[in-house]
């Protein structure tokens, strides 16, 4: 059986920052703890600590009460997991601005790469669970896959399109330096993030 | 407790943007008012958890949420409340059913009454709890004070039937 093809996390979230434009970022777990190696902007949110599972109706709200302004949440699989319900109060509320981005390898990787249980290893049927699948199922409009960053490189006006979109990216998942991290306390990033939205 | 157009009046007297929620039997007799009411949005989720982090959200680009959900709903959202307010102390207000505080009968042994209060109190929640209808007035006024002091609140609702 051959390996799956997958990106390095890294690469992945490169293109986001390259691409994001003037959009906000929520990030959470293993894409937080890179994001924070790129260099920051006003409207970004490294959403850690974070409610496993809530980067994506916090970036909802946003969306909704600024409709005009782009917003991208970069959302683990575990996380995705862990609040799949989210995916039907995306579909419902129809964000024309909003992307939500999974990036998929498979694993708790923050806690030491124990597999979740959409891994192959844990399910029945040996498949990989299909996070684009569930995106089309809850009624997402528009839903990309990327196994490679040069092919996400070239699709980059996916994060873009009329929304909800739903990207996932399949990942290669990290086996050092791997622990969650947060840029400081929280409740003052927040109030930074807010004026930044407000102003 | 709240009529339903009573409660949407309420709401817009407070500048109330959205309700953020999910009805119960009581709350539910409010859904055809707010889904009709012309200055508030209705945004309902799947699990209470979400209500806590999308009110936020709301409340980070501008508006002004309200989250309305029974207290089974507060016992799911420990997480997303914990992160909310207290991780990132934002000042989201809730209004909160309590289910079989004026009819234990209907769900005989509804443990709702054992652990509703102590929840809120252990989450340090400043609450005002609504045991009967003469102290409907004293949601806005929390609700005021809350706004002026910019912390997190609770409206416990007292609720009968499941």
């Amino acid at each position: 059986m051959s390996t799956p093809q997958a990106m390095p996390l890294a690469e992945a979230l490169a293109v986001i920052h390259q691409y994001r434009a003037d959009a906000v970022v929520i990030t959470t777990m293993g894409a937080a703890r890179e994001w924070q190696t790129l260099e920051p902007h006003p409207k970004d949110l490294v959403y850690m600590p974070s409610s496993m599972g809530q980067g994506p109706p916090l970036g909802l709200g946003i969306a909704i009460a600024q409709p005009d302004q782009r917003v991208i949440v970069v959302n683990g699989d575990g996380c995705t997991l862990m609040n799949l319900g989210c995916l039907v109060t995306l579909a419902a509320q129809a964000p024309k601005n909003f992307t939500l981005v999974v990036v998929d390898n498979g694993v708790y990787e923050v806690t030491g790469g124990q597999a979740t249980i959409g891994h192959p290893a844990k399910r029945a049927d040996g498949q990989a669970l299909n996070f684009a699948d569930l995106a089309r199922a809850a009624g997402f409009n528009e839903v990309y896959e990327f196994d490679d960053a040069e092919s996400f490189r070239f699709e980059h006006e996916t994060l873009h399109e009329p929304g909800p979109v739903c990207i996932v990216l399949k990942t290669t998942h990290q086996t050092e330096d791997i622990s969650a991290r947060s840029p400081g306390p929280p409740a003052e990033r927040i109030e930074d993030f807010r004026t930044s939205l407000q102003s | 407790m709240f009529a339903p157009e009573e409660f949407v009046s309420t709401l817009t007297e407070l500048g109330i943007t959205h309700v953020v929620w999910i009805p119960d039997t009581t709350l539910g007799q409010w859904d055809e008012a707010l889904r009709t009411a012309p200055e508030i949005e209705l945004v309902q989720v799947c699990r209470e958890g979400e209500a806590w982090a999308l009110a936020a959200g709301l409340y980070l680009g501008g508006a002004k949420p309200i989250v309305v959900i029974q207290c089974t709903g507060l016992f799911e959202s420990g997480d997303s409340l914990r992160n909310i307010v207290h991780d990132y102390q934002l000042p989201i207000y809730g209004l909160v059913g309590y289910r079989s505080f004026l009819n234990a009968a209907s769900l005989p042994g509804d443990t709702c009454l054992k652990f509703t209060e102590p929840v809120l109190d252990a989450w340090a929640l400043d609450t005002v709890f609504l045991k009967d209808e003469s102290m409907k007035p004293q949601f806005a006024e929390h609700y005021r004070k809350c706004t002026e002091q910019q912390i997190p609140g609770i409206c416990l609702m007292a609720e009968g039937a499941a």
